[in-house]
């Protein structure tokens, strides 16, 4: 098998450093850019994402990096979206006002609720939860119901078209969408690059779809 | 179902090495904080959280190394800190391979740096640790360099201020237990838990598996950072070298003793006490099934 080349999108909003090195570990020839090109030649995307989603779309937006984002996409390349890399997908935001996402998966990303049942949920969402496989891909083929990945965020996906979702999670009874499947993206809420053996093993998944 | 509470390791580093602050003794060198680093990995850790003890230039350089080479082996969230003195600092230690960094000092001499900071970086990236030393008034005071010099500043008032200021986490550590095995300072967690929308880590005296428990569900501490007492454990695991460098008490390494009041436990131990007690953890290692 060819040594995928993975071009992981730097757009200045977050360590890179850990998805990088997950990326070697796993043998793939992963390299950060901020090239259109450069991006261009890759054979997989990751679109990682930590801070506010305002601001990352901002940073896409005068990094130029949008349209080759979108033409990734559109070519049916392999593309992983991780964490605000996950949300920018969508349609919008509701953090800290309304924002337009890329638009190439319909959906909002809303705020949890501030109380569930009377009780205080805290935000963020930070720590291991665990995933539940709605609709199979076989980037989860070695993941078990109820594996923990690790989360850290204060919104969440809410996808249009349910069909998409690959698995969910509970945060204190509220279920949300941790992951979706859509064509040649996979998108995650959590960081598989700081889950343990388990977020390596789907990473290693994702890498051997790669062609 | 849902979210775990987390064990985050706790390493002490002053240049090379991973230390441990002992009454009266200076710092007894334990070992190679990539060494340990990767045991607690293999065996089930959830974060690490790495505090640089004496943060001068030289010693700088030596913990972004140690940083790369932990976060390009060891796949899950670290946590810096450590003298990080300005946004500067923090994107330093963020580009290195840091997830979260810890500001305590610099924080409470400077709270909009919590602002600045969580607004460049995001707020889930910013914990904001403090340090917590009880007054002959009962009161908790926040302390800074280390517990060192008192602020003045109420312990539950600051972290009140930091979570508006926008921090992701707070670290509330117990000076007094520090190192002590006398369990964490419960009065302390449970003055502060009741104000807190993010979550609070435990910090400061464990010394078995039961602290840890009782900081959970007595003290309402979402996670609990442990020191001494995974480190004593994990060095009779960890194959040794013979090049420990000279800084600090290498004599107790040559021994091999422990401290008193302290039971060496494992990190599955501490789990699986934890979950006895019926709190959710995630029990599985990172070790390959």
């Amino acid at each position: 098998m060819k040594t995928p080349r993975i071009a992981i999108v730097d757009y200045k909003m977050c360590n890179l450093f850990s998805v990088e090195h997950a990326c070697l570990h796993l043998g793939a020839d992963a390299f950060i850019s901020s090239s259109p090109k450069e991006i261009a030649n890759a054979d997989a995307v990751i679109l990682p994402g930590v801070g506010a989603f305002k601001d990352a779309m901002d940073n896409l937006r005068t990094s130029g990096l949008i349209p080759i984002i979108r033409d990734s996409i559109k070519s049916g390349k392999p593309f992983l979206g991780i964490c605000l890399g996950f949300q920018m997908l969508f349609t919008r935001s509701e953090e800290f006002g309304v924002h337009d996402g890329l638009g190439i998966l319909n959906g909002t990303v809303r705020s949890f609720p501030v109380e569930i049942d009377g009780k205080k949920i805290k935000v963020p969402h930070i720590g291991w939860n665990q995933i539940l496989k709605i609709n199979s891909t076989s980037i989860l083929s070695g993941i078990n119901n109820n594996d923990y990945m690790y989360f850290v965020h204060s919104y969440y996906v809410e996808p249009e078209d349910k069909s998409i979702i690959a698995t969910t999670s509970e945060y204190e009874g509220f279920q949300f969408c941790s992951s979706v499947a859509s064509g040649s993206v996979y998108a995650c809420q959590f960081h598989p690059e700081k889950s343990g053996i388990k977020g390596i093993k789907l990473l290693d998944s994702w890498i051997r779809k790669i062609q | 179902m849902g979210t775990a509470k987390r064990v985050i390791a706790k390493l002490d580093i002053k240049g090379p090495n991973l230390v441990k602050g002992i009454h009266l003794e200076g710092l007894r060198v334990l070992g190679k904080p990539e060494a340990f680093a990767k045991y607690y990995f293999d065996t089930g850790i959830d974060e690490l959280l790495f505090m640089d003890v004496v943060a001068s230039l030289y010693e700088r350089n030596s913990l972004s190394e140690i940083i790369r080479r932990t976060a390009s082996q060891i796949f899950v969230p670290l946590t810096v800190g450590g003298g990080l003195r300005s946004i500067e600092d923090i994107r330093n230690a963020l580009l290195a391979g840091a997830d979260k960094v810890s500001i305590n000092t610099a924080a409470i001499r400077n709270p909009m740096l919590i602002k600045q900071a969580a607004e460049f970086f995001g707020s889930s990236t910013i914990v904001v640790t403090i340090e917590a030393i009880r007054q002959e008034n009962g009161k908790y005071l926040a302390y800074v360099d280390n517990g060192r010099e008192s602020t003045g500043v109420e312990v539950c008032e600051w972290a009140q201020q930091a979570q508006d200021l926008g921090a992701g986490e707070i670290i509330l550590t117990s000076v007094d237990r520090e190192g002590t095995g006398e369990g964490y300072d419960l009065d302390l967690l449970k003055l502060v838990a009741p104000y807190l929308n993010i979550p609070l880590v435990a910090s400061g005296g464990a010394g078995s598996g039961s602290d840890a428990v009782k900081a959970i569900l007595e003290g309402g501490a979402d996670a609990v950072s442990l020191a001494s007492i995974i480190h004593y454990e994990a060095i009779k695991n960890i194959s040794k070298g013979d090049d420990y460098s000279m800084e600090g008490n290498t004599e107790f390494l040559k021994k091999n003793v422990g401290y008193k009041k302290i039971q060496p436990t494992s990190i599955s131990e501490i789990k699986r006490e934890m979950q006895r007690s019926g709190i959710h953890c995630r029990l599985a290692g990172n070790k390959s099934e």
